[in-house]
């Protein structure tokens, strides 16, 4: 039995065999072999699986995504029975007589190559295609577990988690999340609250762990690989214990939200995609207060069309029925980055060029999201927000392209609602500031947490060395907070809070002392945190 | 040999997914289809070589088709590039 301890995230127990996912780059040698009659075969065979793997990948992502964003894995296996490319690698093969895995390598590299050196922007991009069907064929080569195959659910331990990584994950297939790097508000972080799945981070991992048992204590922070009887019934009981309170949680569905000295707030999710909308009636959410829009720039390969998104922003608007759906506007840039954006490194990305800044500068982007959000608005109750916002004069430029798409729309005879909700993000202390000003311009605030407590306190929210004086119950961001919903109100805006801090029970009653009028969390923490409004005074 | 010109109206040229079409149309032809286009020459079977061809928005490109059956797969050539590209 091993124990070491990290920072628990994710709240509960999980216990399950550990996958170490491990993306690291590929080192392939270059082998001299005598068999090729056998090196074929092999070849042939991880071809086979390359295969099928990609057309699992692709009814997934049918499921998932849609057929225009899962079409990448049809391409990727018609890439994979090109024949000049096949030729080169049994050429290899045959003629040099090279290992498998150095002629997959290095007939990739030669086709990203040619690729790579055309003009056109769409052409170059296929580059990235040719290396990841060719390293698909050397990972399986090379005898490397991939997620894809697993069976059974999963401890997932890894060195990191990239948002575009998370995003193929069979979520039915993972019971917990243990990295290395990342911290409190990392990506991993968030993925796991949104998913109930309890998560530790700081963890010195070991690919040596890779299908042995082990329980994750998202409590303290610790993992346990091989435990003991002892350990296990004890965490069993742990588990239990959380199944029952989940239970009596669920009593509390279609209960309204409202304290005991009957202060009634709105009690909204946070979701990251269509398929998030059945977690958040499941939890009885009141309608959505932060709909992530940046899923379909994330798990696309060019900008995805208007259509793509009006499909998505519709289906979640009539799955959520009457109930308000705040969509935010592209939130890209920092943290979150995309190859075909092309928004190249800065050196300090979350004061750099993201989100709003880049929609206001690359307006035909912020175009096509609009018009995709108004068609969508005719289908439901949608509202309207936009991230990162520091001026009256971006809030102004905003209301300006959204006067521009409804005209657009009128004159093309495709119905919108004229009413849509617009709002901002408040997450930058300039916006907090100078709330007074900008809730007479907006219907509502809705106030980021994570982003306004980095900027408050100048703490990088990805740096894991600064978790210890990162601290969100400061008492300037509390303020800040507090300034904000008082200020909305005098400009006639209502206000929400849709950050992490929205879920932290410990503060609900200090929000309904400063009025908010909306909490947006997670659904898995909807119940949780209506449990903690009915309980304060 | 047949053969016939047609200028690319689609907006990203000839893109990933409707080559790979091309190319399984093509296979299940008896035809030996090139395609020429930008000064290079494309075996229609070849996915990575039609993609390589790098044609775009009002490229223009001539198809060969060339075998017994020709004069029924030009027709089936053709209109495939009408529907797609």
């Amino acid at each position: 039995m091993l124990q070491v301890k990290g920072k628990g995230i994710g709240k509960g127990v999980a216990i399950g065999r550990i996958f170490f996912y491990d993306k690291g780059d590929q080192q392939v040698n270059r082998t001299s072999i005598s068999d090729t009659a056998a090196e074929l075969a092999r070849f042939e065979e991880a071809k086979a699986k390359a295969q099928e793997q990609l057309g699992r990948l692709y009814e997934k992502a049918l499921e998932d995504v849609g057929e225009e964003n899962a079409a990448i894995f049809e391409v990727h296996q018609m890439m994979l029975d090109d024949d000049d490319y096949l030729d080169s690698i049994k050429d290899i093969i045959n003629n040099e007589k090279l290992c498998a895995e150095y002629a997959v390598a290095t007939t990739g590299e030669n086709f990203a190559e040619m690729f790579a050196n055309m003009e056109d922007d769409y052409f170059k991009a296929r580059s990235a295609d040719v290396k990841d069907i060719s390293e698909r064929v050397v990972r399986i080569l090379s005898g490397a577990s991939e997620i894809s195959d697993l069976t059974e659910p999963v401890i997932l331990v890894a060195e990191d988690l990239a948002p575009s990584e998370t995003v193929q994950f069979d979520k039915s297939k993972l019971l917990a999340f243990v990295t290395h790097l990342g911290s409190a508000n990392s990506h991993t972080a968030i993925l796991a609250r949104m998913m109930n799945l309890p998560a530790v981070i700081g963890i010195d991992i070991d690919p040596a762990w890779n299908g042995k048992q082990a329980i994750v204590d998202g409590y303290t922070g610790t993992v346990t690989i091989e435990p003991d009887d002892e350990l296990m019934k004890e965490m069993l009981a742990v588990k239990q214990k959380d199944e029952e309170r989940r239970n009596l949680l669920q009593q509390l569905k279609g209960k309204p939200t409202i304290s005991k000295s009957g202060k009634k707030i709105r009690l909204y999710a946070n979701i990251g995609g269509v398929k998030d909308t059945g977690a958040a009636l499941d939890n009885d959410a009141e309608g959505v207060g932060l709909f992530r829009s940046e899923f379909l720039y994330l798990e696309s390969e060019d900008f995805p069309s208007e259509d793509t998104q009006f499909e998505a922003y519709k289906t979640v608007a009539q799955n959520m029925g009457d109930k308000q759906v705040v969509i935010r506007t592209l939130d890209l840039g920092a943290d979150k980055q995309v190859d075909y954006f092309d928004l190249g490194h800065e050196d300090n990305p979350a004061m750099g060029y993201r989100a709003i800044r880049i929609c206001l500068d690359r307006p035909e982007i912020f175009r096509t999201q609009l018009r995709a959000i108004f068609r969508a608005s005719a289908y439901g109750n949608l509202a309207i927000m936009f991230p990162m916002i520091i001026s009256l004069d971006e809030v102004l430029q905003c209301k300006k392209y959204i006067e521009e798409v409804k005209e657009e729309l009128k004159a093309e005879g495709i119905p919108y609602k004229d009413d849509v909700e617009i709002g901002i993000m408040i997450e930058t202390p300039a916006a907090a500031v100078i709330s007074e000003t900008l809730a007479k311009e907006v219907d509502f605030f809705s106030i980021g947490t994570n982003d306004l407590t980095q900027y408050t306190l100048a703490i990088d929210r990805q740096n894991a060395k600064l978790e210890n004086i990162n601290d969100s119950h400061h008492p300037a961001v509390l303020e800040l907070i507090r300034m904000t919903i008082e200020n909305g109100h005098k400009g006639g805006a209502w206000v929400g809070i849709c950050g992490e801090l929205a879920a932290d029970t410990s503060l609900t009653k200090t929000f309904l002392d400063f009025g908010v009028d909306e909490l947006s969390v997670s659904p898995s923490f909807i119940l949780p945190v209506r449990d903690a409004v009915i309980n304060a005074e | 040999m047949k053969s016939f010109n047609y200028v690319i109206t689609d907006e990203v040229g000839i893109h990933a997914r409707p080559a790979g079409q091309l190319v399984q149309a093509v296979k299940a032809l008896t035809s030996k289809v090139t395609i020429e286009a930008n000064g290079k020459s494309a075996e229609a079977t070849k996915l990575m070589m039609v993609m390589a061809l790098g044609a775009k928005k009002g490229t223009e490109v001539t198809v060969k088709v060339e075998g017994a059956d020709e004069d029924a797969d030009v027709v089936k050539v053709e209109e495939f590039f009408k529907a797609n590209f």
